[in-house]
């Protein structure tokens, strides 16, 4: 992303000018527009126009609207953030108060008024900004029969595609169905490489599985790129990194992004470090459970306490519609701050940070052991149910 | 919670043949699996046996003779007489009932020459003469005499009535079991009359529109005669020698030709893995053969005096394991395989090896009798007391892995010789200290489990691929009820439906499979791409459960991190294997009571218990394990360790 310009005031009310790059940051900006903010964008409006006739036409016009928003809608896949909201700038075509659903796009500018910047908000501007990162990774993480191929950016984890058939099992004198059939298979994953990879901006294609899995389909697909003189796999031969995974689903990528070799590989790790970062949490919870606390209530009290050493959130608990409990996380994670605690905000397009959502979003861990709080939380826990 | 506390309900379950009293005890720290990722290395090549291998072929085919010579010698000798004369006496029962003790059945059988017919004419004929008045009227319609001698077997194999603490779930799942023609009168060959009519009692009234005495008539009839079918599923540690150990076994039977054998022998020297050359037997693909270990579960067959047996090889690397946990799923009976040789028995066991989660994961699977096979003895020179400390250690990990002890046989032999599998020993140094029984002998006497026939059809796909006409076939175990050519069927989750064109059991056409079979039914009316392995069958008028959420009990075994609220695990259900999130953890439970010791935990640590609710992906078919124990089972992993076992209890 890059920032045109940035003017805040000291209550933290003002204007910033940013122009996404690239699909990674259009997470960034679903990340920063909470409803109730303006954005001012260039888009498209599809314009009736009524001629001296009475016949009406309509044709479509390219206009610079601004819209308070009141709908936030992203695609994560597609990477597609769509803003929906009333006008709020006189403009030619469009009403003031009318509706319109404008999509951000890339290499466009759009500017974004807010009441308050907090400080989470003005730290994504900062990650959003920071040149040094997208060195893009892909990672392909298969078992017999099912394979995910992703791309792994500094805050997302992508599915490009997912490969799941069913194999015959060898049996005793029918192994050809067997291999055949993982033929067939080997040959969807390399095609699934080939056409969501993008040779020039991947830096490095790790290829994880259990087993041989692997090393059989490396094999095969160098094999096969040999045969159809494939240049494009030949070439980027070296760019591939065999890991191991206990299994072929997408959740076992945190495995493999511990695994030194890969992280070596890597030349931005955010993916990486939240893995360790929950991993510590866990180890703690096991080691010392009286200094792990997860769950809001826990980790404010923890907070109050200035107990807090790591504190371990989830960026989806800043999106919420909630402006109250979004003030609230914010507050948690400034006196952390103040208090002296590391701060690590997850990605929740991770897949640790997918964990640490359905782990209520917020975890921490403690400088020193806390008495666990006792039963009325449960109580909480049971009217959820 | 103290071990004496364990040790205690561990005897109470002592009878019961089923899963609670996994549940009954704490499984120690140090017995717990946690393989760590060491085990995933090893050194092959380096293997000690390599300069003693040239020497083994020269006994390959001696054995094979020596044993084919065996067969000859019992061809004409007492045990097919016997097989036969029991298949005849079976049928005769069949048509008609129990009313002739099997002394007059037998009588009349030799008169007659094993002439079936002949037989029930003459038996006939004798009633109608009045010859055999009194006995009929005092046995009533539906009781067989039993073979006395082995009456007894009853007693030991059979008790249902149990005192378990913990889950007390399958209580009332059990009585409604068809009881196994083993269990019940090892000479007859399958089930008593008298069984139906009490089962039928119990059966819950859902259950009632079943034709169950026309399924079980014709069960009798269609099974009478044939040898008892037992799924036997071989375990352990990496290069323990499963693969060697049952190929020679296999071999020793003549189950291999000995082109076959040959052919392996020059391949196998030509890439230089002579050592291997039994294993090939069983490891039949080209990746498994070059790499020297197995990676999927090998299938093959052969007989014993008194059983049919299938035979799963499984993989013994970790990474493999859901391939295990998809075969154990299948199986009655398992030999565990360790390999004796100092220093690697202790790998395997001890030092994060397969062993204990192999054995834990059949146990929790339901597997109850394990005969372990005390491999590769000749490395330590026959040593009794190797023998006997390995023992030792693994009968205490055993029993508190919930093994009984009565149902755990220990066998010294070595695949690679040959020694002590089909034919006696002859090495000097064994037959010294041991004159137990061979590995086939144990085999043998394993008892089949039971078939519950009477309940709703579920059937779980292991497998699928196209046949050799139309359709498309699956593969995978009747769990429950049974399966005819023709029926309609349901495939869940999908719930799309599908008539059956074809059975097969063991590449022999069938009408009617029934529970305990292993089959591969051809499918049509349905696309091949809507079925996959983990699909459940199901009878349309009584389909299992399909759901996205359930509440189960479990057990934890020894985890390296607590598991929490929204836990990533990897599920294994019968053959399906699906990743899930831990939804909630409900509550902490006492492991042997079954009491509620804390709600919702903020975490489970290891070896504790507790109730927790599972969110899955997509839906799946399950049911609750007091319905349908084979369904009700689940297997949770993480990261290549097995966390978790456990059993349905809720189906939200
Ligand atoms: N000395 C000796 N070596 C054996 C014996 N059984 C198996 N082996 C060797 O152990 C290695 C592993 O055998 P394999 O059957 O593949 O083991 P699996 O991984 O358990 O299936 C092979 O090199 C075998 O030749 C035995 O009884 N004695
Ligand atoms: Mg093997």
């Amino acid at each position: 992303m890059k920032l045109v310009y940035k003017n805040v005031d000291k209550d933290g009310q003002g204007t910033v000018g940013l122009i996404p790059e690239e699909p990674e940051d259009m997470w960034h900006a679903y990340n920063l527009i909470s409803e109730g903010d303006s954005v001012r964008s260039s888009t498209i409006r599809k314009v009736q126009s009524e001629s001296s006739t009475g016949s009406s036409t309509s044709s479509r016009v390219r206009t610079t609207l601004t819209i308070s928003v009141e709908n936030i809608d992203f695609d994560t896949q597609a990477c597609v953030l769509r803003l929906k909201g009333r006008n709020i700038e006189e403009n030619q075509y469009v009403k003031m108060g009318a509706y319109h659903t404008l999509d951000l796009e890339l290499n466009r500018k759009f500017s974004l008024r807010k009441q308050e910047w907090d400080s989470v908000s003005l730290e994504r501007i900062d990650v959003a900004c920071d040149p040094s990162k997208s060195a893009d990774v892909a990672a392909v993480i298969m078992q017999e029969g099912l394979a995910f191929v992703c791309l792994i950016t500094s805050s997302m984890t992508l599915v490009r595609a997912k490969i799941d058939v069913t194999i015959p099992r060898k049996r005793k004198g029918f192994i050809q169905q067997h291999e055949k059939g993982l033929q067939k298979f080997y040959d969807n994953v390399m095609q699934a490489i080939i056409r969501h990879i993008d040779f020039d901006i991947v830096k490095c294609i790790i290829i994880a599985s259990p087993g041989f899995v692997k090393d059989q389909f490396f094999e095969y697909m160098i094999q096969t790129a040999i045969k159809t003189d494939n240049k494009l796999l030949l070439e980027n031969k070296s760019k591939f990194v065999l890991a191991h995974s206990s299994s072929g689903f997408k959740h076992a990528l945190k495995e493999v992004l511990q695994d030194p070799a890969v992280t070596s590989k890597m030349a931005d790790t955010k993916a990486a470090s939240e893995v360790k970062a929950l991993e510590q949490f866990y180890n703690t919870l096991q080691t010392e459970p009286a200094k792990a606390f997860y769950g809001k209530k826990h980790v404010e009290k923890a907070c109050e306490a200035q107990a807090i050493e790591t504190l371990l959130i989830s960026d989806n608990l800043f999106r919420c519609q909630d402006v109250r409990q979004r003030k609230e996380y914010v507050r948690l994670v400034d006196t952390v701050r103040e208090m002296g605690g590391e701060v690590r905000i997850f990605s929740s397009m991770h897949i640790s940070g997918e964990q640490l959502d359905q782990l209520t979003g917020v975890a921490a861990i403690l400088r020193f052991p806390m008495p666990e709080l006792e039963e009325d939380d449960s109580e909480d826990e049971l009217e959820e149910d | 919670m103290s071990r004496h506390r364990n040790v205690r309900s561990m005897n109470y379950s002592e009878e019961y043949d089923g899963y609670d009293d996994v549940y009954g005890h704490s499984v120690e720290d140090d017995y717990c699996v946690s393989p760590s990722e060491a085990a995933f290395m090893y050194d092959r090549e380096g293997s000690k046996n390599k300069q003693k291998i040239g020497a083994f072929f020269q006994t390959v085919s001696n054995i094979a003779e020596e044993h084919e010579g065996e067969v000859d010698s019992k061809g004409s000798g007492s045990d097919i007489e016997e097989a036969r004369l029991q298949s005849c006496i079976d049928q005769v029962k069949e048509t008609l009932g129990s009313s002739f003790s099997i002394k007059e059945i037998v009588l009349s059988l030799k008169k007659n020459n094993f002439d079936i017919e002949k037989t029930i004419n003459d038996l006939l004929m004798k009633r109608a003469d009045g010859e055999l008045k009194q006995e009929t009227d005092k046995k009533g319609k539906a009781i067989t005499t039993p073979h006395p001698q082995k009456a007894q077997v009853v007693s030991s194999n059979q008790t249902t009535v149990n005192v378990t603490k913990g889950f007390d779930l399958a209580q009332k799942d059990i009585s409604r079991l068809c009881p196994t023609p083993r269990s019940e009168s090892p000479g007859s060959g399958r089930v008593t009359p008298i069984n139906v009519q009490s089962n039928e009692n119990e059966e819950k009234p859902k259950h009632k529109s079943y034709g169950k005495d026309d399924v079980l008539n014709n069960y009798k009839k269609d099974r009478s005669g044939e040898k008892e079918h037992l799924y036997m599923i071989v375990i352990g540690h990496v290069d323990a020698g499963k693969s060697t150990l049952m190929g020679h076994l296999l071999c020793a039977l003549g189950q291999v030709n000995q082109k076959t054998m040959h052919k392996y022998e020059q391949e196998s020297r030509k890439l230089g893995k002579q050592s291997f050359v039994y294993a090939w037997v069983l490891d039949e693909t080209g990746e498994e053969r070059n790499r020297g270990i197995t990676m999927d579960v090998g299938k093959s067959q052969f007989e014993t005096n008194s059983k049919i047996v299938t035979l799963l090889d499984a993989p013994g690397h970790k990474d493999f394991i859901p391939n295990m946990i998809a075969g154990a799923g299948q199986a009655d009976v398992a030999v565990l395989v360790v390999d004796a040789t100092r220093g690697e028995f202790e790998t395997g066991f001890d030092y994060g090896g397969q062993t204990r989660e192999h054995a834990l994961l059949v146990r929790s699977l339901g597997v109850s009798q394990l005969a372990v096979a005390i491999n590769k003895l000749d490395t330590v020179n026959w040593s009794k007391e190797r023998f006997d400390e390995i023992i030792q250690k693994l009968k205490v990990f055993l029993k508190q892995a919930g093994f009984k002890d009565n149902d755990v046989a220990f066998v010294p032999c070595s695949g690679l010789t040959g020694q002590n599998l089909v034919v006696k020993p002859t090495q000097k140094e064994l037959i010294e200290w041991y004159q137990g029984p061979t590995l086939i002998e144990v085999i043998d006497n394993f008892r089949v489990s039971e078939r519950p026939i009477l309940k709703p059809l579920r059937f779980s796909v292991n497998d699928v691929f196209k046949g050799t006409g139309s359709g498309f076939c699956v593969s995978g175990k009747v769990e429950t009820g049974s399966l005819s050519v023709g029926d309609k069927v349901l495939i869940c989750p999908s719930r799309e439906v599908a008539s059956v064109k074809g059975l097969l059991t063991d590449d022999s056409p069938k009408q009617v499979v029934y529970a305990g079979d292993q089959a591969q039914v051809t499918l049509s009316g349905i696309e091949m791409q809507n079925v996959s392995v983990g699909n459940i069958i199901c009878d349309p008028q009584n389909p299992v459960h399909v759901t996205t959420k359930f509440q189960a009990r479990v057990v934890i075994f020894n985890i390296a991190v607590p598991i929490t609220k929204g836990y990533s695990v990897v599920l294994h259900h019968q053959s399906l294997v699906e990743p899930v999130i831990v939804s909630k953890l409900i509550a902490q439970l006492n492991k042997s009571t079954g009491e509620v010791i804390k709600k919702h935990p903020r975490c489970l640590t290891k070896n504790t218990s507790a109730l927790i609710e599972i969110q899955v992906s997509r839906p799946i078919g399950v049911e609750l394990y007091s319905d349908c124990k084979e369904l009700g089972r689940i297997m949770l992993r993480v990261g290549g360790a097995t966390i978790a076992a456990g059993l349905i209890t809720k189906i939200l």
